[in-house]
């Protein structure tokens, strides 16, 4: 037999790789991880008027095994960020990291003894959404780039 | 005027009293706190029956203050509607005042807000521990001497 032509696969896997990645953007279950005025903004964002589901990720669940995109919304401190911690290592691969407002992202105004800054000093992070608090469209935004990240990612298959 | 009854009433307690617009204000020895607080909560010349807050402040850099700590307790009476702060000095080498717990079951979470933020232990408090910062946290962060950006995380880096 000899040995197997990877080659004459590459455009099946590449294909294959582009179609679960298609697949997997639309169908993102998000664990809302809210702990501050962010919150506020998430709501909004996920609710009628400005409707995330239109994105395929309209369904928040509320425990980390069932979600494979963590949404982290609002203020982080020290004495939280062991349980953000264990809630990320709870979720299945393959998962994705936002962080929502700049308090997630870099501590944001708060430079006290209180404040976690930024929540990719704990667990690694995909998107950024700035903003204090972000706008809806900034979200939908954030929500895109991400998507685009999915879809553009070797899919890993267990 | 309802300071100045208070005053020769407790005249071994209470070493100041003013008004300040409004607001009638007391200031006692700390020893004196649970005598004065019971008084004034069962007598119904005063009856102060709502705690409304209860408060540390650190004097660290101020001079004229010789004693470094103060415990504020903010009173209100429903019935009566009047009001009155009293101000409880606490020295730095020991800083403990008696508990009020027991006279008003609001000043618990006050009390342990108070100890955990500015380090005042209460004596007689039914159950003293940290309330807002982690059990594992150094020091007591709202003091003046706390560099107020100084991280102790349980996770990831150090500062
Ligand atoms: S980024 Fe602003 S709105 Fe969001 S949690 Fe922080 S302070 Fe609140």
């Amino acid at each position: 037999m000899g040995e197997v032509d990877l080659s004459k696969f590459s455009l099946l896997t590449t294909k294959l790789n582009d179609a679960i990645g298609w697949a997997r953007k639309y169908s993102i279950f998000q664990y809302p991880f809210v702990t501050a005025c962010c919150g506020m903004e998430y709501m909004s964002v996920a609710c009628a008027h400005y409707d995330i589901d239109r994105f395929g990720a309209g369904f928040p669940r509320f425990s980390p095994r069932q979600a494979d995109v963590l949404f982290v919304v609002g203020t982080v401190s020290h004495k939280l960020a062991p349980i953000l911690k264990k809630v990320y290592d709870q979720m299945c691969e393959p998962k994705w990291v936002v962080a929502f407002g700049v308090c997630t992202c870099t501590g944001g105004f708060y430079d006290n003894y209180a404040t976690v800054m930024g929540i990719d000093t704990i667990i690694p992070v995909d998107v950024y959404i700035p903003g204090c608090p972000p706008r809806p469209e900034n979200v939908l935004d954030g929500l895109m780039k991400l998507q685009e990240k999915i879809q553009k990612q070797k899919q890993e298959i267990v | 005027m309802l300071t100045d009854v208070i005053k020769s009433r407790f005249p071994n307690i209470v070493t100041q009293a003013c008004v300040d617009r409004v607001d009638n204000f007391i200031v006692i020895k700390r020893e004196g706190i649970k005598d004065i607080a019971s008084a004034l909560r069962d007598d119904p010349q005063f009856d102060f029956n709502l705690l409304m807050d209860l408060f540390g402040v650190d004097y660290l850099h101020w001079e004229e203050k010789a004693l470094r700590f103060e415990v504020i307790y903010n009173l209100y009476s429903l019935r009566k509607k009047h009001r009155l702060f009293i101000k409880a000095p606490v020295p730095e080498e020991d800083p403990s005042i008696d508990s009020v717990a027991l006279v008003w079951p609001a000043a618990d979470w006050y009390e342990r807000e108070a100890w955990d933020m500015f380090g005042v232990r209460f004596k007689g408090h039914p159950n003293l521990k940290r309330i807002l910062m982690y059990e594992e946290f150094q020091g007591h962060p709202l003091r003046k001497d706390y560099p107020y950006n100084f991280r102790q995380p349980l996770v990831g880096p150090k500062n």
